[in-house]
This record gives structure tokens, sequence and C-alpha cells, in this order.
């Protein structure tokens, strides 16, 4: 009980018992520690190794990635999960990081832990996901497939003919038109363009 | 004594005339159903795998090809990587589909394909035909496996050579 006591004395005033540089430094090198911890827990909640821990993604979306380009191609070149679904400048990813909260939340009450309950929430998820992207121009795509930097000639006449026109004028982002390349589609009943 | 070593002698001839003759044949027709397996698998044997070819690339050349009868489903000439045709999603209709072609400037699935078996023309394409692959294929740039002597009805009737 003294022990508390003095120990909550010495913390209520802190720079009465120790040195001002002591404070200082010790609340700088403690602020480093705690931010490097912060950051390292963070990136491991956005390793693949991380994301298929759950069966949920495990045998759901997680198979249906591996069979496309995204997963596996000829240069060895890969998007994961977190590439696409989590933002990667800073504010945007902890505004992520706290939306996800709610995927606790359904791990804990089984809300898609069958796949018939992952299928029946299938388009609603997806929706989330179209939405997102449409609301920030497909924000996820662009950290890797950089408009300024396409080109054409490269592309097949279809493919060129889209990008040179709706994408370039802003007028379609990229996921209006490639929805299900990473996975596979809901029922798409009034969806646009389907 | 030396008609009875003559004897000996010729039998002996034979017997080994008709093993060698035997054993030729046997060799022959066992030989001869290597082949005929052979034939179907490659110059390969049955306790061998053969090396897998290398894959085609499919043709994404946007250009419509000639069809070889009047009544031939076209073939798709771009590639359909990941297209889904499935209960949820049909990818092919985002471009082909009645009101899509204006926007996309694909041609529309033919007419005949809104139609039900009883003739009348539905909204949406019949579900008899839904499942484009069924008919539709991609092409591969690479060499037919097997020779292909189809003709043209325009040979057979001799016109238009």
């Amino acid at each position: 009980m003294n022990a508390i006591k003095k120990y909550l004395k010495v913390l209520n005033r802190p720079s009465v018992h120790y040195s001002l540089g002591f404070l200082t430094l010790g609340g700088f090198i403690a602020g480093i520690i705690f931010w490097g911890a912060f950051n390292t827990a963070l990136e491991a909640t956005n390793t693949e190794t991380f994301c298929t821990g759950c069966h949920e993604m495990r045998d759901n979306v997680f198979q249906e990635l591996k069979t496309t380009i995204h997963y596996t191609n000829r240069s060895g070149v890969r998007a994961t999960c977190s590439d696409c679904h989590v933002p990667h400048n800073w504010t945007d990813k902890i505004a992520r990081k706290m939306q996800a909260s709610k995927e606790v939340w359904g791990k804990i009450f089984g809300t898609i832990d069958t796949r018939e309950k992952f299928q029946e929430h299938r388009r609603r998820l997806a929706e989330n996901e179209w939405r997102r992207l449409k609301a920030n121009d497909s924000l996820e795509c662009r950290n890797c497939h950089n408009f300024d930097f396409m080109d054409f000639t490269r592309q097949s006449k279809r493919a060129m003919e889209q990008h040179s026109t709706a994408l370039a004028s802003g007028e379609k982002t990229c996921i209006d038109c490639h929805k299900g390349i990473a996975h596979h589609l809901p029922d798409m009943k009034g969806v646009e363009g389907w | 004594m030396t008609t009875l070593n003559s004897v000996k002698k010729s039998v002996k001839a034979v017997v080994t005339g008709v093993a060698l003759v035997s054993s030729v044949l046997f060799a022959s027709s066992a030989s001869a159903g290597q082949e005929y397996i052979s034939t179907l698998r490659g110059e390969v044997k049955l306790n061998q795998e053969e090396k897998a070819p290398v894959m085609a690339k499919v043709e994404n050349e946007d250009i419509k090809r000639q069809r070889a009868y009047p009544m031939q489903p076209p073939t798709i000439p771009h590639k359909v990587d990941n297209y889904p045709v499935n209960k949820n999603a049909n990818k092919c209709m985002s471009c082909h589909a009645r009101d899509r072609a204006e926007e996309s400037q694909a041609p529309m699935v033919s007419v005949t394909h809104y139609m039900n078996r009883d003739g009348n023309f539905l909204a949406e394409v019949s579900p008899r035909r839904y499942f484009c692959n069924q008919c539709h294929v991609v092409q591969l740039d690479t060499k037919p496996l097997v020779e292909n002597e189809f003709q043209d009805v325009y040979q057979i009737i001799g016109e238009k050579k």
C-alpha cells in the first residue's frame, strides 16, 4: 500500500524527484520505443500471414485471389491483401484500421464463419469495397498502376480505347470496370455495367 | 547311325526355325501394339510422361474472323482471362448485351440469343444461351495438332475459288 502511495507521489510530480534532463531524455527514448512498437504491430497486421490467419479470409477470399494475376504472374510482382485493402498514407491507414475494429467484432460473433454466411454477406461486403475505391478514385490501384506512366501502345486495342477516353477524362475510375479482378463476384443484379 | 544323326539335326533345325519365326512374329505384333499406343500419346513409353508443350498465347487482335460456315458461332478475337460467366455474373454481357453495345461498340449478341425455344423474344438473353463460352471460344496463336481437311461450302459447290 505504502509502495503504491510512494509511486503515485513520484508520478504526480516527477520533476521534484528526477532531473529535467533525465525526464526529457527518458521521455524521448520511451517515445521512440513506443512509436517503433506501434508501427511494428501495425505493419504486422498488414501481412498476408495475419490476414489469412482466420479461416474466413483463408478459405474464401484468399483462395479466390490465388487464381488471379495479382497473386502469381510472369514477373513475380505481387499485390497482397493490404496492398488493395489498406491505404498507404498514414492518416487514411489509421482511419481504415479503426474501421477494421468492426471486423474484429464480426470475427468474435461469427458474422461470416461459414461459407453460406459469407456468401450471404458477399454483396454487402463487395459493395463496401466498391464504394471505398470509387470514393478515393481507386487510390489503392493507382499505388502501383500510375496513369501518367501507362503506355497505351502496349495495351490491347480495347484497353487503349477505354483508358484513353473514359479513364483519361476522369469520367470513370479503375473499379468502375475492373470489378471482381481479385475475388469472385456476388450476384451482380442491378450493378451498373453488368 | 548317320541317318539317325541327320534326322536329329533336321528336327533341331525345324524346332529352332519355328521358335525363331514365332518369336519374330510375336515381337512384331508387340511392336505394332506399341506403335498404336504411341500414336495416341506421342512417342513416349507408357510408364513415362511427356514433357508438356509450351502454352500458346491467346490471339488478342480484336479483328473479326471469317466464319467457316454460315451457322458457325463466331470465335472470340480477344482474351477472356478471368471473365466470369456464372450464376452471379456474365462479363461478356457487359459489352455485348443489347443495351451495352452502343457504349462499348462491341457486336451485340445475335437476336436468336434473346429467343426462347418457342421462338418468343425475351428482354434478357435466354437462359439456354447464357453460357457464352459453351459455343464461343478464343483462338490460340499456334500450329494445329492435326491437319484440317475442312472444305468451305463454296469449294464444294465449285464457286468463288
